[in-house]
């Protein structure tokens, strides 16, 4: 069971969060016109990739923020959390 | 009958407490403290069951958990548990066990006709033989295996054991309670870290309970037991017994299954019987030690065959002698401490060393104790059938390839050391690189991957001295960093006797001529012969080897199979063992139960149950209660002797009669604040939200990004900045989630907050024609006039002092209004419903007749809204906005969203007006076509209709816009019904809408 640094609560068990799927996709702006490809790659497309991975959890027995989680999809290391507003270098 | 094997003296069980137990139904005695194992041993009971395979006569090989043969049933208070280690298992007064892998028993046992045709069952026999014709799998074979060859039986009754889980954190987690656990949690508990130090043996100690050692001028044992004191009395010490730590996670997350009360005839009551511990722990020391591996030779299965260690234990730790001509074969010095303790007892052991000339100061012991020692000797083949009786013996030469003449010796027991095998399953399973460490001819710990440092014989640590030191190093700097103390620990002296040099020597060649089963993996019943089989059949992988011949997949996991069987291979291939390599260690290390896992979380535990406010009430009052996720529901109110068919119609004929009131508390009800809440609603929902007035209800829409409808429900605006959103039983965590996710992560620009208030206010549905009657009576201050409150208006009115907000919003078509008040007062609001209401004949109604209702006014819900289904398809495209964007607007382009034949809600009716159809039916043109038989549609939902007085239903349809009309066949394999049934509009009572506005 993963150990995820809440960046508001601190270190709690990953059975209080749940998953939210590829942090470093971007929905398109609203009332923005798109294209197909642009919206198929937003709703649709992941990489699905082995190693460091951002990733959406919402600590949702916690504090219920989402935040984001840098964490190696092979191994499981959790490099860095983040909260939903902070920008990732 | 009398323990003929137990000594006098020795021995650390209690002789004051006696007690009695049966197995196999014959009755027997042991102590306090002794393991079924002991107890048998004691009793000269060495025959225990039969091998899986051949049905070879089995008996103690172990003394632990490493025992690969002594699996039996137990059976305790009525129940009955399999595959129970008699070596672990501890006696109690009437513990009853039988063997298992015996039929008709353990004496006759006709399996062992397998030991004759073993020519016959070779390495993947079972891929092999019970292949062909499929047809035979379930009827012969499947029935065959599973009566010769299984292993316990599990019980088909309800468990009534309890089981817990308990969540624990510690600084230091210490695995295994031998001098390097020991040491290290002494040092770590000094500087004051909190540890939890586990021990899967009813005593502390590990190996310190038998090797002949002294520490600080004690006994290992005292010295042990002497620390294990100190730390029980330690506040930041957690010290536990009969506590297998079996799983290494990830983060540093073990599983640790304690042993409450499986050594006592019967769990206290509220006691459990097992706990298992989920522990965080910021850094790992494994100390589990290291379990001796058996030298290979011919009939190496023979009961009387055991470990040398496991002879030493039972004498040592139970006082039983495991034969009174024992033979002791040794490629190391561990075998002279058993010849050793056997002598101390007057017993005359014979030594065969593989060895040539080794020197040791054990060895010095041994000869100036006289015991008969021979050098370069080894065991070609135990003698006996169910139990050994002789030993043929040989010289080897020094390259171990040639036998010398094969000489006779009487002998009851053969006690094996192949020398140690590092435990090394928690450091594998925690992803740790393991190597392999040419001088111990076994695999240790390599790279760390997580906080974890392997001591002692775990990691190939053999010496006493060494072990001490470095644990109480590790221990002293590693809870220092945690702590910032530097409390110094004395390293007391240790005098060890024994050397750690071993002869690389693990298998007997065979003599000219004979060819013996030489085992591998006693529990599988894998020979050398397999695996020679496996590998002339071209398997190469060691994982493929494993599951070919099935060596090391017993339930014991090859604890002492695999490194022979790794050396064989070795050997054979011409490689070197590291190359091989060993199969992956994967948790559990020793069988777990099932209930143990589980826990607490069985039936209506496994979630948590939500009650509405309103719940005592509905009991009282006969309610029959449906789930609803975890809401328990009234699905209807049983009078008399009604059915859920009759009831539910009376119920939903009340609401279009009279008027009814349904608890509505389940449904998600989320508080929406702030300047832009405006703005999120109208990003959230399909249609416009930017122009709802203050006081006024809307029902809208959501959508996920794929453009699938989401939920449904209405929104209604309480004050200028301020919403109140309900959202579907089944979806409103779903829901919130989704709000906090686009004002979070999408749109930080919005000011606005969400809370859940879905358990703040209780709901009642008031519905039907004289609802508005039964209002009036409720609010007599407030005007609810059509004109004042219309439908879709909202106004907040005192309820018999009690504030209260009236949404006027109907779900069942009818003239209907939602009342909702602090959930405190739930209950008074329902009863003052039911009093009030009484002139109005009013009665309350259940999930089924809400149903009926919805469904005849085609309103859609859950079985229509199933993740699959875009609004068109509900006809709800009305409310999707041209306009204006909004979640998932864009997906609905998708040229499947478009198509002319897009599937779409209809109504449904069967011709007869007789015949239900059931929910999930398919919707086809011709009832004969060949399957498969092209699928229209499917019946989302059936009722029968109460105001008609037929069945009617909801389908999702192709085409469904032009269908209006047609004749179709509702068609259900599951029910076999071919229902031949006419298509209408889905709404099929009030298509105006005329009675929510009168
Ligand atoms: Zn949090």
């Amino acid at each position: 069971m993963l150990y995820i640094n809440c960046p508001h609560c601190g270190m709690r068990s990953q059975n209080e969060f749940s998953y939210g799927g590829d942090a470093s996709v971007k929905r398109p702006e609203i009332n923005k016109e798109v294209s197909d490809q642009e919206w198929d790659n937003f709703v649709y497309n992941r990489k699905s990739l082995r190693g460091k991975h951002l990733e959406l959890w919402q600590h949702i027995s916690g504090c219920r923020q989402w935040i984001k989680v840098e964490r190696d999809t092979g191994t499981h290391e959790i490099f860095r959390t983040f909260k939903a507003d902070e920008e990732v270098a | 009958m009398t323990q003929t094997f137990r000594i006098e003296n020795g021995g650390f069980i209690n002789k004051d407490k006696k007690l009695s137990f049966k197995f196999n139904g014959k009755t027997y005695f042991g102590y306090e403290g002794d393991t079924l194992a002991s107890a048998l041993l004691a009793n000269g009971v060495h025959l225990i069951g039969r091998s899986f395979k051949y049905h070879r006569p089995r008996g103690f090989f172990g003394a632990g958990v490493d025992e690969p043969y002594a699996v039996v049933q137990l059976y305790r208070n009525g129940e009955t548990e399999p595959n129970i280690k008699a070596t672990e298992q501890e006696l109690f007064e009437g513990l009853e066990a039988k063997s298992v892998n015996c039929w008709p028993s353990v004496n006759f046992d006709i399996g062992a006709i397998n030991n004759f045709l073993k020519i016959f069952l070779p390495a993947g026999f079972y891929y092999k033989t019970f292949m062909w014709p499929k047809s035979f799998w379930y009827r012969i074979y499947e029935p065959f295996i599973r009566k010769a060859a299984g292993l316990g039986v599990a019980s088909t009754k309800h468990d009534n054991e309890r089981y817990e889980h308990k969540y624990e954190y510690c600084d230091l987690l210490i695995a295994g309670s031998g001098p390097s656990g020991l040491a290290s949690a002494y040092a770590a508990a000094k500087n004051g870290a909190r540890v939890i130090l586990a021990e899967d043996k009813p005593r502390f100690g590990g190996s310190l309970l038998t090797s002949d050692v002294n520490i600080g001028n004690q006994s290992g044992k005292d010295w042990a037991e002497g620390i294990i004191a100190e730390l029980k009395t330690m506040p930041n010490v957690v010290v536990k017994n009969r506590s297998q730590i079996f799983g290494y996670y990830d983060h540093n997350m073990l599983v640790m299954s304690e042993k409450v009360s499986d050594h006592l005839p019967s769990t206290k009551k509220y006691h459990p019987n097992k706990r298992l511990w989920y522990i965080r722990a910021k850094e790992v020391l494994i100390s589990s030690g290291s379990i001796e591996r058996p030298i290979v030779f011919g009939n190496n299965d023979t009961p009387g065959v055991m470990l040398s260690s496991a002879a030493k234990e039972y004498l040592k730790v139970y006082g039983v002698l495991v034969g009174r001509k024992p033979l002791v074969f040794t490629n190391n010095d561990s075998g002279y401490e058993t010849a050793i303790e056997f002598k101390k007892h007057g017993v005359d052991p014979v030594v065969l060393d593989s060895r040539k000339n080794p020197e040791s100061e054990i060895i010095d012991e041994a000869k100036s104790l006289r015991i008969n020692i021979k050098y370069s000797y080894v065991v070609v083949a135990a003698q006996g059938y169910k139990k050994v009786k002789s030993a043929d013996i040989a010289s080897i030469s020094e390259d171990k390839k040639q036998l010398g003449k094969i000489e006779n010796i009487q002998c009851d027991c053969i006690c094996v050391s192949g020398f140690w095998t590092p435990t090394i399953h928690l450091a594998s399973q925690s992803g740790n690189k393991t190597k392999y460490k040419e001088e111990i001819d076994a695999f240790i710990p390599g790279q760390s991957k997580q906080n974890e440092i392997t001591l002692g014989a775990a990691n190939g640590v053999f010496s006493l001295d060494e072990t001490l030191k470095t644990s109480f190093k590790v221990g002293s700097e590693l809870s220092k960093k945690i702590t910032k103390k530097n409390n110094e620990v004395a390293i007391p002296n240790v005098v060890e006797k024994k050397s750690s040099q071993h002869d690389k020597f693990w298998c007997v060649p065979l003599p000219k001529g004979k060819n013996y089963k030489r085992f591998l993996d006693f529990q599988n019943d894998v020979a050398v012969s397999d695996i020679e089989i496996a590998l002339r059949e071209g398997y190469r992988s060691i994982e493929h080897v494993k599951r070919y011949t099935t060596l090391g997949m017993a339930t014991d996991q090859g604890k002492t199979s695999n490194l022979n069987g790794l050396q064989l291979v070795s050997e054979i291939e011409n490689k070197v063992v590291p190359a091989v390599g060993h199969t992956t260690f994967r948790p559990p290390y020793t069988p777990v139960s099932i209930g143990a896992i589980v826990g607490r979380e069985v039936g209506k535990h496994s979630k948590p149950t939500r009650k509405s406010p309103m719940h005592e009430w509905h009991e009282k009052n006969n309610a029959v209660f449906v789930d609803a996720g975890i809401w328990l529901r009234p699905r209807y109110y049983k009078k008399g002797n009604e059915n859920l068919f009759e009831a539910s119609k009376r119920e939903a004929k009340n609401v279009r009669t009279n008027v009814g009131v349904c608890d509505v508390t389940t449904l998600g009800k989320i508080d929406i604040k702030g300047p832009d809440a405006a703005e999120l609603l109208n990003r959230v929902y399909t249609n416009a939200w930017l122009k709802l007035p203050v006081g006024k209800a809307r029902y809208g829409v959501m959508l996920r990004e794929d453009g699938i409808v989401m939920d449904d429900g209405t929104t209604t605006r309480i004050s200028e900045n301020h919403y109140h959103m309900t959202t579907t039983t089944a979806q409103a965590a779903n829901v919130l989630s989704h709000l906090e996710y686009y004002l979070q992560l999408v749109w930080h620009e919005l000011n606005v907050n969400v809370v859940s208030t879905t358990e703040q206010w209780a709901g009642a549905a008031i519905a039907g024609p004289k609802s508005r009657d039964l209002l009036k009576k409720l609010f007599p201050n407030s005007d609810v006039s059509n004109e004042v409150l219309p439908f879709m208006g909202y106004m907040e009115g005192d309820l018999f002092g009690v504030k209260a907000r009236i949404f006027r919003i109907s779900f069942s078509g009818e003239l209907a209004y939602e009342v909702n008040v602090e959930s405190d007062y739930g209950n008074f609001m329902w009863e003052k419903i039911m009093e009030v209401g009484e002139e109005f004949n009013i009665q309350p109604y259940g999930t089924e007749a809400l149903s009926t209702l919805r469904i005849e006014m085609g309103h859609v819900a859950g079985s229509e809204l199933d993740g699959r289904t875009i609004p068109y398809d509900n006809a709800l495209e009305g409310l999707v906005s041209k306009k204006k964007d909004f979640i998932g607007k864009r997906s609905l382009h998708r040229s499947a969203f478009i198509a002319e034949d897009r599937q779409r809600i209809v109504g449904v009716v069967p011709l007869d007006k007789q015949t239900s159809i059931p929910e999930g039916s398919h919707l086809v043109k011709d009832d004969k076509a060949p399957l498969p038989n092209p699928k229209l549609g499917h019946i989302s939902a059936s009722c029968w209709s109460v105001e008609y007085d037929n069945p009617f239903s909801l389908a999702i349809l192709k085409d469904g816009k032009n269908m209006i009309g047609q004749k179709l066949f509702a068609m259900s394999p599951l029910k076999n019904k071919v229902i031949p049934v006419e298509i209408v509009s889905s709404h099929y009572v009030d298509p105006k809408g005329e009675r929510v506005r009168s």
